[in-house]
């Protein structure tokens, strides 16, 4: 695909800035957000933004980030377009809200620089809080590297403020690894540009003084059961809207979006599943280990939830072994929390891969090429189910 | 044998010094906090009154926090704003401890505010010391809500538009059985407080007021950390016995310093007893 560089100025910029520019260009109307290792660099931009009068935004220092979300929920279900960013211990003591911004269909977008749960404490990348957020009706992309972390969050606006989706979004950048890290990337000029492809938000309901309702209001055993199937019904028929989105996005951008990415999958037996900044280092060592003869692929989701079911189905045929690699752990399930996702999608094939589960890189243990050459060594033993790597004295 | 240094400090023996050096910036207050609240152990400890295996040391996250990883003494570095809540249980399954919450601004008066609200408004048995360095040193400099009106913060790059807490003020609203406010510039009256403190029962608060040449001093132009504490020394004015109206937390004019409350209430532990819940 061509890049479209007109109107785009070509710059460096870490993760966290460039998430800022993407909610400064998206003409967000309010922020809420507490400072948090690794996600604070991005409420600190947006702030200067928005206090150098560049955007025309409310931004609110609160006390937590449990006010962060809850005053981003009162903003946008006022009906205006709405931004927050947290990490970690964050995004836990935003949980409960997670649900209500997604049961009440806001739009809000959330960015998620992911880093590892206490305790110990530890403010490096796991993937953890993103895992955590999974089953709370949030739609969840996963950024490669900063110019995605730039690009979905502006895709994200547009899919959560869609009429036909209306769901809260939240973008992962790997804590540090993305978040801190100055990598060359387009941006764009400036909002006028970005508003040709992300108009002001016009929402479905709102609190309007002129016509009052109630949102939030008690279900019981009588009506909460059919609001959630009907919830559920209206996330699950998400994904041929998020795709349209994703490839007007990348007309628009010349950058091409969708669901997956693969890499020398097509002919390839072991297939690798990543998500986040992992993808890069793998894309690396997927080539040169087909130099070496080894016949490998890699694939890496842009979309984590709703979960690219067909995508992957599609994309894993012909694979004699898959290799699933979660940076998180679930303790006390079979396997980690991508494994479980995959294997439930595959389990109706007539024929899939033998699967493998590895747990790496838990609280920002690099993952390398050495890393990777461990993890070849230990993935082909007989037998093998799941395996950790990259850890001392394995 | 352990070989001993050639360098030694009164102290020495409450601190983990294989972690030397510590995070804290040069020109830091938090040591010197930390300092005068140990050697206030110390001399209870060396006039019989307290046994240092009974102190439970909690901090929560912020450069404050880190000093449980510093001490040697039992301590939990527990989740941000969590501190007080951690030391109430640890203390309501065995009263016999004595639990010293330890921790900063942001994390006590900020994201942890409605726990120090109501372990106040109970009385509860413990000793909290807020070091308050304005900020959010930690994270680079962002607004605490105990940042001064129309300071510099890194998210209120315009200065502050909110007017702040001044928490030992705001606690005066609750019967609670000790306030008290410093400056790290009052070195034996940090020790002394904390000392007096540590004997009485019910819930006490000692805020000392720190300095943070490194973001608060860069933010309001001084980061000479000698220029602030001169500066600090000038504005934290110590009163004996202010009434409640006279009480500032003003950057710009006057800190008031001193001993707001001091009464001997019956704590939580004693109030269970009182209704009978408990034999303790």
């Amino acid at each position: 695909m061509e890049v479209k560089v007109e109107r785009q100025i070509r710059t460096g910029l870490n993760g966290d800035e460039a998430v800022a520019y993407a909610a400064y260009h998206a003409d967000v109307d309010v922020i809420a957000a507490y400072p948090i290792t690794p996600q604070t660099i991005i409420v600190e931009r947006l702030s200067e933004f928005v206090h150098d009068g560049l955007l025309d935004a409310e931004f609110i220092p609160v006390e937590s980030e449990h006010s962060a979300l809850s005053a981003v929920v009162g903003a946008a279900a006022s009906g205006v377009r709405t931004f927050t960013a947290t990490a970690s211990q964050g995004l836990a003591l935003m949980y409960e809200i997670l649900y209500i911004a997604s049961s009440l269909r806001l739009p809000i977008v959330m960015a998620l620089a992911d880093r590892a749960l206490s305790a110990l404490i530890n403010i490096h990348c796991s993937h953890d809080d993103a895992y955590a957020a999974r089953d709370s009706g949030w739609i969840e992309f996963f950024a490669e590297n900063v110019q995605e972390a730039y690009d979905l969050v502006i895709a994200a606006f547009r899919v959560a403020e869609d009429k036909n989706i209306s769901f809260p979004a939240i973008v992962n950048l790997d804590g540090f690894i993305l978040s801190h890290s100055i990598e060359p990337l387009y941006i764009y000029e400036g909002q006028d540009v970005v508003r040709e492809f992300l108009p002001r938000r016009e929402p479905i309901v709102k609190l309007d003084p002129d016509k009052p309702v109630t949102i939030g209001a008690l279900a019981l055993q009588n009506y909460y059961i059919e609001l959630k199937r009907a919830q559920a019904e209206a996330f699950e028929a998400t994904p041929p809207y998020i795709r349209k989105i994703l490839r007007e996005y990348s007309e628009f951008s010349g950058r091409k979006y969708d669901f997956i990415k693969k890499y020398m999958i097509d002919d390839a037996d072991i297939g690798f599943l990543v998500l986040g900044s992992t993808a890069g280092t793998m894309r690396h060592v997927v080539r040169k280990w087909r130099e070496k003869g080894r016949k490998v692929g890699l694939i890496s989701l842009t979309l984590y939830r709703p979960f690219p079911v067909d995508d992957l189905r599609d994309a894993v045929k012909g694979l004699k072994k898959l290799v699933i690699m979660d940076r998180s752990y679930s303790f006390g399930s079979p396997y980690a929390q991508l494994y479980m996702d995959v294997a439930a999608t595959l389990y109706d094939e007539p024929e899939k891969p033998d699967l493998i589960n590895v747990i790496y890189g838990l609280g920002g243990r690099d993952f390398n090429e050495y890393t990777a050459e461990e993890m070849w060594e230990k993935i082909n033993r007989p037998g093998v189910k799941k395996i950790w790597v990259g850890v001392r004295g394995d | 044998m352990m070989v001993k240094s050639k360098y030694s400090h009164p102290i020495d023996d409450l601190l983990r010094l294989d972690r030397v050096p510590y995070t804290w910036c040069p020109g830091c207050g938090i040591g010197i906090i930390l300092h005068h609240t140990l050697r206030a152990i110390k001399e209870l400890e060396s006039e019989g009154k307290i046994n240092r295996d009974k102190i439970l040391f909690v901090t929560g996250i912020g450069c404050t926090g880190r000093a449980a990883g510093l001490v040697k003494l039992d301590a939990a570095h527990v989740l941000h704003g969590r501190a007080i809540p951690f030391a109430v249980g640890a203390m309501l399954a065995n009263p016999s401890l004595i639990p010293i919450v330890f921790s900063g601004d942001g994390d006590i008066a900020g994201i942890g505010g409605n726990h120090l609200l109501h372990a106040a408004r109970r009385n509860m048995d413990i000793l909290v010391i807020m070091v308050n360095n304005f900020t959010y040193a930690l994270t680079g400099g962002q607004l605490a809500p105990t940042t001064p009106y129309k300071v510099y913060s890194t998210t209120t790059p315009y200065g502050n538009p909110e007017p702040p807490i001044d928490t030992a003020k705001a606690l005066m609203a609750l019967d609670v059985n000790y306030i008290a406010r410093w400056s790290v510039t009052h070195l034996t009256k940090i020790k002394d407080s904390v000392k007096y403190a540590l004997t009485k029962r019910g819930f006490r608060f000692i805020e000392v007021i720190s300095v943070c040449p490194e973001i608060f001093g860069r933010h309001i132009g001084i980061r000479d950390p000698y220029q602030l504490y001169v500066t600090l020394r000038k504005i934290a004015k110590t009163r004996i016995k202010p009434s409640f109206g006279d009480i500032k937390y003003d950057w710009n004019s006057e800190i008031t310093c001193g001993v707001f409350v001091d009464r001997d209430d019956p704590g939580y532990f004693d109030r269970l007893k009182e209704i009978g819940v408990t034999k303790k």
